[in-house]
């Protein structure tokens, strides 16, 4: 029997805003298969392990990605040859922008990012704040958007999909998340994958192909996860 | 002046009462648009002047346990309603003056929400300060706990006598170092440190112990039906039942005692003090519906929640409720749910592996008892304890219908708790007032 290995990045510095229930979601849903999983928490200086199924990271404070950006950056090669690998990612919120070329401060600082994706993000004065639920093609997605840097996405990526009720990357092309392969980038909070379980199959589908197992995964009773879903959709923002 | 607006303000408060409505903030913001400089004059001819309480978690409690042992030397003004805007302490002035504009008060307890306290500085320099705790709460109105801190230190800097700070928490130790006003420090011993932890150490982080020294520290604490304490305070020991339950309620008596001992009170009166304090709304009140006990506890953020979660333990409840609604006041976003971890607390649900067949699970949780969630995201809240392998009874959003439910589940004599956001809570107790008044 294989068994999965899940890397949760920075877990003591981008923790934020609940965005480690993905962690609890993805984990849960492999167990309630009978599929083994561990989760490796990557911390500053940490190394990766060798064999990587699936990389997860969260939001964070402003200055918890200043701390942890140097230690990012070193990995930058090392996650890019993943991403081109196949290797599944989900990022949220100040993982997802580190995962971008860069990340240009309000009072004008460049901090370099990895280069996974293709979008380059910059400071705001305002903060994007609100329920949003953003259209894709694994359904509707429903989190919760709170952020201040804008990403502008370049050709190298498409959008996650489209932001139906939130401002999504940057207020104004109306586009939510990015992906690039197995890589995906998004601002949902939520956790995203606790109202998204679909989404949620479609990450471990794409991981357990890439190890040439089979995509068949034992349907669960998300019935709970669909309402509370169709709940938030209904909420003010 | 201050007689008109006085007579306006209680005249809203009249308008109010006549059509049926509680309100703390519509007087005081009638007030301040008419007479914007009627708050500022009114603190200004306080003897002992103002106080301020800020912080996440323990402002309306510390507030009350501050008011209760002043109380026994001053005439308290205080808006302990629950009105933490700037608008709720101008209320409090005029429910406290008479029609002939007189405020009888020596000194002002005020409990003032991060924000508010800034804008209350602007109007107001406060004599004294508290300052309790920073933790992740309503991100999706203060963005991010750095941000909080900031606020805080702004406040800080405003006090012009003295201000008491959580020695164990590092960002409020950090922003209490170049102040002008006096500096003291209220903490806990370092073996009950594990009950109080920071954010970061919520997440993984080894606890850090302060060196700093405390003038007012809880020393032992043994938590049961009620909340027993030792409590240092100056050069005192004095040991103290609590009425209000949960070790979040200890701290927020150490936090009190320090603050208390600035104005001079010895150890004995500040112990007979908080003896006396009530527990403040929906924290750990308790109601009595046919044998049957009741008992509300607030929830507004993860470290409360967690907190609260620890009074199962000596509740022993037949069945819990968890009631979540994501009004404003709540806090919009759910994903705080996520920052609790609930196997623990409430007892893992066992020989139901799996996530099928959680709702209306034949096994309930072993401490919790029969488990109901509720309120507008009771379908999110069960989803949450669905990944934590917790066997939910019923999701039933309406309130009343929920805690109907969950104490006629119970046998007379059992208690039910429940677990509350802050709308979801002020709904509760028209539900409870209802069902006991038959």
């Amino acid at each position: 029997m294989t068994t999965l290995t899940l890397v949760h990045l920075y877990p003591r510095e981008m923790n934020i805003y609940g965005d480690t229930g993905n962690v609890l979601v993805l984990r849960k849903r492999l167990q309630w298969r009978g599929i083994e999983a561990v989760v490796v928490p990557i911390n500053v200086g940490d190394e990766l392990p060798a064999d990587v199924d699936i990389v997860l990271g969260g939001g964070g404070q402003d200055a918890a990605q200043g701390d942890i950006g140097a230690d990012f950056v070193r990995r930058a090669g090392t996650l890019r040859a993943m991403a081109d690998d196949g290797v599944v990612m989900l990022t949220i919120c100040g993982t997802y922008q580190m995962l971008g070329h860069e990340f240009l401060t309000k009072d004008g600082h460049r901090i370099v990012g990895t280069g996974v994706l293709d979008l380059v993000t910059r400071g705001s004065d305002h903060r994007l704040i609100g329920n949003n639920h953003v259209d894709t093609e694994w359904g509707r997605m429903v989190g919760f958007e709170n952020h201040s840097g804008l990403t502008e996405l370049g050709t190298g990526v498409r959008p996650l999909g489209t932001a139906a009720a939130g401002r999504g990357n940057n207020g104004t092309d109306q586009t939510e998340g990015a992906v690039r392969d197995n890589v995906f980038g998004t601002y949902l909070h939520g956790p995203v994958l606790a109202k998204s379980p679909e989404f949620a199959d479609e990450l471990l589908r794409r991981a357990l192909a890439r190890r040439g197992m089979s995509g068949d995964l034992e349907p669960l009773d998300d019935r709970l996860a669909m309402a509370a879903a169709a709940v938030a959709v209904g909420r003010p923002r | 002046m201050d007689l008109l607006a006085i007579w306006l303000g209680k005249l809203t408060l009249v308008a109010l009462r006549i059509l049926g409505r509680r309100g703390t903030a519509l007087p005081g913001l009638v007030v301040e648009k008419v007479f914007p400089r009627f708050l500022a004059r009114k603190l200004s001819a306080l003897a002992q002047g103002v106080v301020v309480i800020t912080g996440t978690n323990g402002k309306t409690t510390t507030t009350k346990m501050v008011s209760a042992i002043l109380a026994q030397q001053y005439r308290v003004l205080t808006n302990d309603t629950g009105g933490n805007f700037v608008r709720g302490t101008i209320t409090a002035v005029v429910q406290h003056s008479d029609w002939r504009g007189r405020t009888a008060a020596d000194v002002a307890v005020f409990e003032l929400d991060e924000a508010h306290a800034v804008r209350f500085c602007q109007v107001y320099q406060p004599e004294r300060l508290l300052l309790l705790n920073v933790l992740r709460d309503q991100l999706d109105r203060f963005g991010e706990i750095d941000m909080t801190a900031q606020l805080l230190a702004k406040v800080a800097a405003k006090t012009t006598q003295h201000v008491v700070v959580n020695r164990d928490d590092p960002r409020l130790t950090a922003l209490a170092t170049d102040l002008s006003a006096k500096v003291d420090y209220f903490g806990v011993a370092p073996q009950l440190r594990e009950f109080f932890p920071t954010d970061e150490e919520m997440y993984g982080g080894t606890i850090t112990l302060s060196e700093l020294p405390a003038v007012a520290e809880l020393l032992d604490l043994e938590l049961g039906v009620a909340t027993d304490l030792t409590l240092r305070i100056g050069a005192g020991t004095e040991e103290i039942t609590l009425r209000a339950e949960g070790a979040h309620n200890a701290q927020n008596a150490a936090a009190a005692a320090a603050l208390a001992l600035t104005f001079g009170l010895g150890p004995a009166v500040i112990a007979e003090g908080l003896r006396n304090v009530e527990p403040a709304f929906g924290r750990g009140q308790s109601f009595e519906i046919e044998g049957r006990r009741v008992v509300l506890q607030l929830v507004k953020n993860p470290a409360g929640f967690r907190q609260s979660l620890r009074t199962v333990d000596g509740l022993r409840p037949a069945a819990t409720v968890i009631a979540i609604n994501d009004d404003y006041a709540d806090g919009r976003d759910m994903s705080w749910l996520w920052d609790v971890e609930f196997t623990s607390a409430l007892g893992s649900t066992i020989n139901t592996p799996g996530p099928p067949r959680l709702v209306n699970a034949p096994a309930p949780p072993a401490k919790a008892g029969w488990l109901v969630t509720s309120g507008t995201r009771a379908a999110d809240m069960a989803v949450r304890l669905q990944y934590d392998e917790i066997a939910v009874g019923l999701v039933q959003p309406d309130l009343a219908v929920a805690v109907r439910e969950a104490t006629f589940h119970v046998k007379p004599s059992d208690t039910v708790v429940v677990f509350s956001t802050y709308t979801a809570m002020w709904e509760l107790h028209r539900v409870l007032e209802r069902i006991t008044a038959v």
